[in-house]
């Protein structure tokens, strides 16, 4: 388990980091997600030993680490732009942490070439990092984590450098990866759906905060307040509540007028204008936008199936 | 078109008249009286002497200013300290000021009623001053070309290296310096270019003892003085000789600019 407890930090006038406790259990896979400037990597380089906390303390099972340096935590950290060592093949890459460590020759041998198959980039070995895409890049910085067999692997945004084919690709992998090895896990996201879709648990944060933590599911049916409601999924505002566009109802309530119709395959959008002036927009299906006969210019009424009002 | 060959044959008169054609009047003047004349001539015992003194103060000053410099460049670079912006600047003023003006201050440092004029052996007149004015001179070259490739490679390498497990030492050795290798190389090929070629400050600290404390630059300008034009001219052609490898060993080291 990594604990941190009332961590703070602070670059010159601005507070990065405001009194954050944060718990991740053993074996799990966290997401640190919110926007840029939340404090979201700071926290997870202070976890690493990168940064040193102005006051607080970090625990890596029950053990006090806040004073120990990065190469005694045992961690293994994946950066945002790859870091790879440019002078050096994939396989020094790799092996660059047993190395240090100086195993055996015949146990780095076997370890990294284990590595590369696992992360799929077996033939690729005597390449430079020049000479592979992002996606293998991000690979090859991964199995180069992984080969010093770290308590703990974190990840800061590391698929955000990457175009969302790969993107995708890398998060289905990752998460089959962490199935596989069972390391607790930590990364850091701006990107919701990416946090929604690997993590067994999410942290929001925002202005050096943690806003609220749980599942995906909980975080999106009951948000603790107005920005993890805003953040976490897509929102409507009228006037104080807010309301998830597929929680907007057709027949009854407010006139609305239709001003745009989307269709976006199965998924219908449908921008709506109420008598106010508000604007909102809905989610339905195909068959239910046919059924209602939404169009260009329709008058119709509408009001919110499900609404949330924060203090 | 035409603008194009103009500016090209511009450059290359340039270049001709104020590079080429001097060199190539010392290589014939040198060679004037046949090769035996000035084979003769650098093989003197005071020539040979003041190419040995050449090449011992270089020795001496490049590898002192290679180590310094990395040092300096990583501390501008990757350390806060007060002070810092003076540093940076003061780096610099080997490359401002003129040579004379450095052998004057070593005169006022090291002569008598100096603040080092108590140190127990021979500095001034002497090889130790001869050295210092040198690295002096050819301090600011490995700094100002390791600066701006260590602020370019960024700290994420190292910063991953330290979470593997590499110690300071060990992520110098293993990232660090394999990453600013090539910026190391190049400022040492001009650091050698001009711990070899300095006349000025040495000619002031050495006290141009023939024999003693000759450079083989200082040698130039003696064996010119006593009208020995053969000598002179020789051993200019040996320094040319010693600036044209090095300026082949620059042209190796450069290999990826341009390209």
């Amino acid at each position: 388990m990594i604990e941190a407890r009332s961590v703070t930090k602070q670059f010159g006038t601005f507070v990065a980091l405001d009194d954050v406790s944060v718990e991740v259990p053993a074996g799990s896979l966290t997401a640190l997600l919110g926007p840029s400037g939340s404090g979201k990597s700071t926290l997870l380089r202070i976890i690493a030993g990168l940064e040193q906390p102005d006051a607080g303390r970090v625990l890596i099972d029950g053990h006090d680490i806040t004073s120990r340096p990065p190469q005694k935590r045992g961690v293994g950290f994946v950066f945002q732009h790859y870091a790879a060592f440019k002078h050096m093949t994939v396989w020094k890459n790799v092996a660059f942490g047993l190395e240090i460590r100086r195993r055996p020759r015949s146990e780095i041998k076997d370890r990294v070439t284990q590595l590369l198959e696992l992360v799929q980039l077996g033939g690729l070995a005597d390449r430079y990092p020049a000479q592979l895409s992002g996606g293998q890049r991000q690979r090859m910085a991964l199995a180069r984590a992984l080969a010093v067999e770290p308590n703990v692997l974190l990840l800061d945004e590391p698929f955000g450098a990457l175009d969302a084919r790969v993107r995708k690709e890398l998060r289905a992998w990752l998460r089959r990866l962490h199935d596989e090895v069972h390391v607790t896990t930590i990364f850091v996201t701006h990107d919701q759906e990416e946090a929604m879709d690997l993590a067994d648990q999410i942290v929001v944060m925002s202005h050096g905060r943690i806003e609220q933590t749980g599942g995906a599911r909980e975080l999106y049916d009951n948000p603790a307040n107005e920005f993890v409601m805003t953040f976490v999924g897509e929102v409507n505002q009228m006037g104080r509540s807010f309301v998830r566009p597929h929680d907007v109802e057709f027949g009854e309530g407010d006139e609305a007028l239709v001003e745009r119709v989307v269709h976006l395959g199965f998924e219908v959008r449908v921008e709506l204008r109420l008598a106010n002036g508000e604007e909102l927009w809905a989610q339905v299906t195909r068959e239910e936008a046919e059924r209602l006969e939404l169009v260009e210019g329709a008058r119709v009424r509408v009001r919110p199936r499900h609404a949330k009002v924060f203090g | 078109m035409l603008s194009r060959y103009g500016l090209r044959f511009a450059a290359l008169s340039y270049l001709t008249l104020l590079l080429v054609l001097p060199v190539a009047m010392v290589f014939r003047r040198a060679f004037e009286n046949g090769v035996g004349a000035a084979w003769d001539a650098v093989t003197t015992p005071e020539a040979k002497h003041a190419f040995l003194i050449t090449i011992v103060i270089a020795l001496i000053a490049v590898p002192a200013n290679t180590i310094f410099g990395i040092a300096c460049a990583i501390a501008i670079v990757r350390h806060r300290f007060p002070g810092k912006g003076v540093v940076n600047a003061i780096v610099d003023l080997p490359l401002a000021l003129s040579p004379i003006v450095v052998g004057l201050s070593f005169l006022l440092l090291f002569g008598t009623g100096g603040w080092f004029a108590g140190v127990p052996f021979e500095v001034l007149f002497a090889l130790p001053a001869m050295v210092l004015a040198t690295i002096f001179v050819s301090l600011p070259f490995v700094v100002r070309e390791v600066v701006p490739v260590l602020r370019e490679i960024g700290t994420e390498q190292e910063q991953a290296a330290s979470t593997l497990g590499a110690s300071s030492w060990q992520t110098f050795r293993r990232v660090t310096l394999p990453a600013i290798r090539w910026a190391v190389a190049y400022g040492v090929v001009l650091t050698t270019a001009r711990a070899l070629g300095e006349f000025g400050a040495v000619s002031v600290v050495s006290g141009r003892i023939v024999g003693k404390t000759d450079t083989l630059t200082l040698h130039v300008e003696e064996r010119f003085q006593s009208f020995d034009y053969v000598g002179a001219y020789a051993a200019s052609v040996v320094l040319a000789l010693l600036a044209i490898a090095t300026l082949v060993a620059m042209s190796v080291f450069k290999p990826k600019e341009g390209r």
